[in-house]
């Protein structure tokens, strides 16, 4: 690494070469005000267009301001972040963004909570000197998020996630000036396009245009409808952030305290996903070793590798690009849409409620749960198996406006019957926990050998693709791990090629799996904040008693009871589905 | 707005053939000179000779145009930079043909009676050499446009 | 071959192609058929001559005789009296508007007279779509010269000692451009040809590609073989289809000749160019924009560095350069790096081609060399001020140019002179404005083009430069302030300070040239609610003389909003409050009692 010297706001220090002004300064202890700006540096993640203009710092010799997150700094560079020159420029540049921007900041989803706002507030703007004439454009309701892009900046981190993150190149800036935008191509709206709801953009918007369909109000209402059985379930990676909502540490698990909250807000039973997950590996684990079985036995038909189906964004990213492929994925539904279509059979008889009266509420740490509850094929005469889907963030709002408090809420436990769970369904929340909850089953059932170490360190870590080899007593499989969908088409486009060597492979469509989804408390790019839920999963997963699915008893319960075997004409029924081509699905409306 | 382009072909319907190298490049641009040659000289006609030739009606009845072409002809042939040009009536219609001589930097001269052989002489002495020759018509005179 | 006593030069530019040049031609050759004259005369279909305010154009040759505004009706006339009897046909030749004589030939055009033409050397005077008239005017002579007897690095030396800066706006030297390209190492490189010219008003490097291809495609080939490139692109748009055309009869023949494609004249050199369109945003012109659009993403800008030299076209090293300057290139190779840099300024070397337009005689494109004065090129090329009119201000560069003003106009022009006086060479695009302009709104005129043509990346382009159109706006409504003054002072210079490409870098110019030179037409809009250009609709003041008038009531009768009061035979009356100010009353009055104030 070559060291160059560079003065900044006179002082002098050495840095190496190839960093930008932004980076150095930080060296020094000086944070350069930044907005467009985003570095997610390690899932390779950086954003830096240079188009916001907040950045700037002067340099000498230099003509015009230098946009210090993507000028490199050279040798002998003299740079100062703060003259009067670079604080009006910078001034001037955010009056000219508040001046494009909706003034409705105290009813915005996002107040509070906004880099705009924040910065507006760092950078002192009192007035906006520079009023007139407001972009507007149509608004966007879909299923999983709305577009409201009166109060897009233009910052281009959405089309970052979307395209070269995600690759489901949906969103890209459109018109011209003024007038110019980030939509889906001819002005769409999300679902007319190939858009997979995986949320990532809403996840990174600095303000307001993009933002969750809420439905709180929804299940608001529900509670307070005296002939409905309110039932939640909660997905695994909500319970290592929620608390960041109310100012605990990322990482900290809630477990506890989010049931007793739950359970105040109304919910007359709180069940958890987890427990839908370990029906998921029941199911998706026997369909795995059922292939492998056909496989071996010389099938040459038979599909592999198997894909794991539990992530909707993923299932409507191949629907959309591979739907050629569309047989190779697991038909096992979601762990959400398994338990609602559990709830709404199995428990409704329980609690002797008819289906209709049966209100099934999950909570979950991603935007297209929600648009995968509304599937058409999940519904039952129109009465759909999960009615609302709510993120982590928009749990923590229903908790602020009803409880409060909830620091110091007791620990409580969930319900009977759908909520005990074992470490296996906890993992789910981390990109290669699915794969590892299927191996630690399909390994006892394969070898009929008890697994002694459950955790399956080579199939953990934030590499985008990894990839494994698993001993089952001789039987060697080789595992694939992707998350974030650009990943995920690097190895569908090997099976398409017809080199992918892997017997299974496990799919995540946000950066880090579900901790990272789309419905969770924004990270604002941190990655530290990421990968603290992740460990906080495998610390849950290792305070469990039991941690292979196969031996969870309300899991085994329930086969006794209800369902007979995995993969059993009712299982099949209830508990799988099928797959769409999509693709010719995407047509434009004049 | 699509346009068919023709295949190039040379005079006599052949496709052009490949240039093999830069001394068939000059040699053709040489060769190819006499296709633009005319516009060439009279981009900058105050640096040549100017022949012009009265081609009214009265000069064409007198054999201006003979005269012209033998002009145009000759000066090839003897390798004179000179630039010919046709003019309307010079006024001078008893002189018929009548011929105005320009050397770069210097006066016009009006020949009359211009017949071959004066052409002639007129080339070799007046043109080539600047010596005068017989049947100038005096300077009363300007230049006709 | 035949010998030709007359060549019938007829312009077959876009300008004069619409004005029907094409039956122009037809007519000719159908006249001289007629008199069986086809082997005495032919007509050449050429590309513009510049003078396109007086087109269609036909030049006679040998005598240069000028003819304008040719209609396909006057071929017989040409023919029967200039081509047959040697009478020139008066009415047809171009009038001299400032003593209003008839002139005989280009030569003694004042248009022509201070012209240099290097780029436009062939324009108006070779058949395009003929590769042999191109070869016997030197064509790949230049190229030849260099693959045989020159190395690369001689190549980029003769172009740097040359002088030769980027033409397209920007007035980098282009042999160190070509050097900095030629030290990248890679498998591919590219040449980039701009030809995305987006000025409005401009059409120079439509004209260099309609008039003379094969000097920008042998250009393009020396600049492969200077950095090692066997790929040239043009990018073009698509509203040029005239010169979309040329371009691509001009690559075909040059393949069939050999002068491109594998192996040029059989030096073992390979260089294809292939075409790419832009759909005609003016920010493509801006290079890293343009590289994005080629590769089929968003036309806008990125942060440079990387330059394209270093990761262009395809992220592979890419040189650009525009259409004029390559055009300067052939010329030079041939004609030695001395003789171009004996033309122009101290630092600006060789000839800068403007489309002059505006309130001036002459409308059209020229070529001077560098240093030439603005007095030379308005008064002499461009033939002084439209009617008699006093001239006021000049904008040069573009629509984001500046405004300069009596005070410049013996500021010889060149790169560095013309920043200095807070304008820019740009493009050279020339606009001439005289005392019935108005300088808020001609501020306002740009400002409208550029607030149209930002890409929208970058937050001060976007925003900043709407907000400048508003405040102007404001002003030419007579609702502006003092203080709006200071906020188009300050805005003006962050837009140029934080803006992310030379779109919005410059984009203020024209409120700052004006700003400092007719800072008091700004405060008369300001606080005396006057244009004294009378331009800004909403500060007219529709008056009626009491004493001139007499009562008829036309203007009432016409006034659509019931504005004008008055009993019958006595004098009228405007009110103000009510009045739109749309001057029905003021063409109504038969008595020239209704004046503007």
């Amino acid at each position: 690494m070559t060291l160059i010297n560079i003065k900044i706001n006179g002082q002098e220090l050495q840095v190496e070469e190839g960093i930008t002004i932004l980076q150095a300064a930080k060296k020094i202890d000086i944070e350069i005000p930044t907005l467009c700006y985003m570095n997610l540096k390690d899932l390779g993640i950086t954003h830096n267009p240079g188009g916001c203009r907040i950045c700037v710092v002067e340099v000498a010799g230099r003509r015009n301001l230098a946009p210090s997150c993507v000028t490199k700094v050279m040798e002998g560079m003299d740079i100062k972040t703060h003259t009067m020159r670079v604080l009006n420029a910078r001034k001037t540049v955010m009056e000219l963004i508040l001046s494009d921007h909706p003034f409705e900041c105290l009813t915005c989803a996002k107040n509070g909570n906004c880099d705009l706002q924040t910065l507006a507030q760092t950078l002192g703007v009192r007035e906006i000197h520079y009023q007139g004439e407001q972009s507007s454009y149509k608004s966007d309701s879909s299923p999983a998020i709305i577009r409201d892009m009166d109060k897009c900046i233009m910052c281009r981190r959405c089309e970052t996630m979307c395209n070269e993150v995600q690759t489901c190149g949906v969103l890209s800036g459109i018109n011209r000036g003024f007038t110019a935008v980030v939509a889906p191509a001819f002005e769409q709206d999300l679902i007319q396009s190939p858009c997979t709801f995986c949320g990532q953009c809403v996840a990174v918007c600095p303000t307001g245009a993009l933002t969750e369909q809420d439905h709180t109000n929804k299940v608001i209402r529900a509670l307070a409808d005296p002939n409905k059985t309110v039932i939640v379930q909660t997905a695994p990676a909500v319970r290592v952030a929620l608390g960041e909502e109310f100012g605990l540490k990322p990482g900290t698990i809630v477990t506890g305290k989010m049931v007793a909250a739950l359970r105040r807000l109304g919910f007359d039973r709180v069940f958890d996903t987890d427990f839908a997950a370990d029906l998921t590996i029941m199911e998706e684990g026997t369909e795995l070793l059922s292939r492998l079985t056909k496989f071996l036995a010389g099938d040459k038909d038979v599909k592999l590798p198997l894909l794991t189906s539990c992530c909707p964004a993923w299932v409507k990213f191949f629907e959309h690009n591979f739907p050629e492929l569309k047989d190779i994925p697991s038909t096992a539904k979601s762990p959400q849409q398994m338990f609602g279509a559990i709830a709404k059979t199995y428990m409704a008889d329980k609690l002797g409620v008819k289906r209709e009266d049966l209100i099934v509420v999950s909570v979950m740490p991603c935007l297209a749960k929600k648009y995968e509850s509304q599937r058409e094929e999940f519904a039952v005469d129109g009465n759909p198996d999960v009615d609302y889907s709510i993120s982590t963030r928009e749990l923590a709002h229903l908790i602020k406006q009803s409880i409060g408090d909830f620091k110091h809420l007791p620990d409580e436990d969930f319900d009977k019957l759908m909520g005990q769970s074992t470490g296996a369904g906890v993992i789910f929340g981390n990109t290669g926990g699915v794969i590892e909850a299927a191996c630690r089953t399909a390994y006892e059932i394969y070898t009929k050998k008890k697994l002694e170490k459950v955790e399956f360190e080579q199939l953990r870590g934030f590499e985008g693709v990894r990839s494994a080899v698993v001993d089952f007593d001789g039987l060697k499989l080789n595992i694939g791990i992707a998350h974030g969908l650009g990943n995920a088409r690097k190895l569908l486009e090997a099976i398409q090629k017809g080199e992918s060597e892997f017997h299974a492979i496990e799919i995540m469509a946000c950066p880090g799996g579900c901790i990272g989804g789309g419905g969770q408390p924004l990270h604002h790019g941190d990655i530290n904040i990421l990968k603290a839920r992740a460990a906080a999963i495998y610390r849950e997963d290792e305070g469990k008693a039991i941690r292979k699915s196969h031996e969870n008893p309300e899991i085994v319960k329930l086969y006794e009871e209800f369902l007979g075997q995995p993969m059993s004409e009712k299982a099949h029924h209830l508990l799988h589905t099928e797959y769409f081509d999509k693709k010719k699905k995407i047509y434009i409306e004049k | 707005m699509r346009r068919k382009i023709k295949l190039l072909t040379k005079p006599g319907g052949k496709t052009m053939n490949k240039i093999n190298n830069l001394a068939d490049l000059r040699k053709m641009k040489d060769d190819l000179q006499n296709k633009i040659n005319l516009r060439v000289k009279s981009d900058s006609p105050d640096a040549i000779v100017q022949i012009k030739v009265g081609m009214a009606t009265s000069g064409i009845a007198s054999g201006a145009k003979e005269i012209m072409n033998y002009f145009i002809e000759e000066i090839e042939k003897r390798n004179v930079e000179a630039l010919v040009i046709q003019v309307g009536d010079m006024g001078y219609c008893y002189a018929e043909p009548t011929v105005e001589i320009t050397r770069p930097g210097e006066d016009p001269v009006v020949f009359g009676y211009v017949t071959i052989d004066r052409a002639d002489e007129i080339i070799e002495k007046y043109i080539k050499n600047g010596e005068l020759v017989e049947g100038i018509i005096p300077a009363n005179y300007h230049s006709i446009d | 071959m035949n010998k030709y006593k007359m060549h019938l030069l007829v312009c077959g530019g876009t300008g004069c192609k619409a004005s029907q040049s094409n039956q122009i031609v037809e007519q000719l050759n159908a006249e001289l058929e007629s008199h069986g004259l086809e082997d005495e005369a032919k007509v050449v279909v050429t590309g513009c001559f510049g003078f396109c305010e007086q087109g269609p154009i036909v030049k006679v040759i040998p005598d240069n005789t000028f003819y304008t505004q040719v209609k396909p009706e006057d071929a017989k006339e040409i023919i029967e009296e200039h081509i047959i009897k040697g009478r020139k046909v008066h009415r047809l030749l171009y009038v001299d508007p400032t003593n209003k004589e008839s002139v005989s030939d280009s030569k003694h055009m004042g248009f022509y007279q201070k012209q240099i033409r290097i780029a436009l050397r062939n324009c108006g005077f070779l058949d395009p779509e003929d590769i042999d008239e191109s070869i016997a005017r030197d064509a790949y002579q230049a190229l030849g010269k260099a693959l045989m007897e020159m190395t690369p690095q001689e190549v980029i030396d003769v172009i740097k000692k040359s002088g030769l800066r980027g033409r397209g706006g920007g007035g980098f030297p282009t042999g160190l451009k070509w050097e900095i390209a030629a030290k990248q190492a890679s498998d591919q490189k590219y040449v980039v040809c701009n030809a995305d010219e987006g000025d409005p008003g401009a059409f120079m490097d439509r004209s260099v590609l309609e008039g003379d291809p094969h000097t920008v495609l042998e250009a393009m080939a020396i600049c492969g073989y200077t950095m090692g490139a066997d790929k040239g692109l043009i990018y073009i748009r698509a509203e040029y289809p005239l010169a979309i055309h040329r371009l691509k009869v001009a690559i075909k023949q040059a393949m069939e000749y050999g002068l491109l494609g594998k192996d040029i004249l059989g030096t073992g050199f390979n260089f294809d160019i292939e075409l790419r369109y832009g759909a005609g945003a003016f920010v493509c012109g801006e290079e890293t924009a343009l590289l994005h659009s080629m590769e089929g993403h968003r036309g806008e800008p990125t942060v440079k560095p990387p330059f394209p030299a270093e990761s262009g076209y395809l992220g592979k090293p890419s040189n650009v350069n525009n259409v004029e300057t390559f055009a300067s290139v052939p010329v030079i190779l041939l004609k030695g790096a001395d003789w171009f840099a004996s033309i122009g300024s101290e630092k600006s070397k060789g000839t800068k081609v403007f489309a002059l337009a505006g309130k001036i005689n002459n409308v059209g494109l020229i070529e001077v060399p560098m240093g030439i004065t603005l007095r030379e090129v308005i008064y002499e090329i461009g033939g002084g001020i439209k009617d008699g009119k006093k001239f006021k201000a000049v904008q040069t560069g573009g629509p984001s140019g500046g405004c300069l003003t009596e005070k410049h106009l013996d500021t010889p022009i060149d790169f560095d002179n013309l920043i200095a006086a807070g304008s820019m060479m740009g493009s050279g695009g020339m606009i001439v404005m005289d005392e019935d302009d108005c300088m808020v709104s001609i501020a306002k005129f740009f400002l409208e083009f550029t607030v149209e043509e930002s890409c929208g990346k970058c937050s001060p382009c976007r925003i900043g430069n709407k907000r400048l159109h508003e405040i102007l706006t404001k002003i030419t409504e007579g609702k502006g302030t003092m203080e709006d003054l200071e906020l188009l002072k300050n805005l003006s210079g962050v837009i140029k300070d934080t803006s992310l490409c030379g779109l919005g870098q410059t984009s203020p110019n024209p409120v700052l040239s004006t700003l400092a030179n007719f800072w008091d037409e700004y405060v008369e809009h300001v606080i005396d609610k006057k244009c004294r250009a009378g331009k800004c609709t909403a500060l007219k003041k529709y008056i009626i003389d009491a004493e001139a008038c007499v009562g008829c009531t036309a203007c009432a009768r016409v006034c659509p909003v019931n504005a004008i009061s008055g009993e019958r035979k006595m004098p009228h009356e405007i009110n103000q409050d009510i009045c739109i100010k749309c001057g029905a009353c003021y063409d109504k009055c038969k008595f020239s009692a209704i004046f503007i104030k």
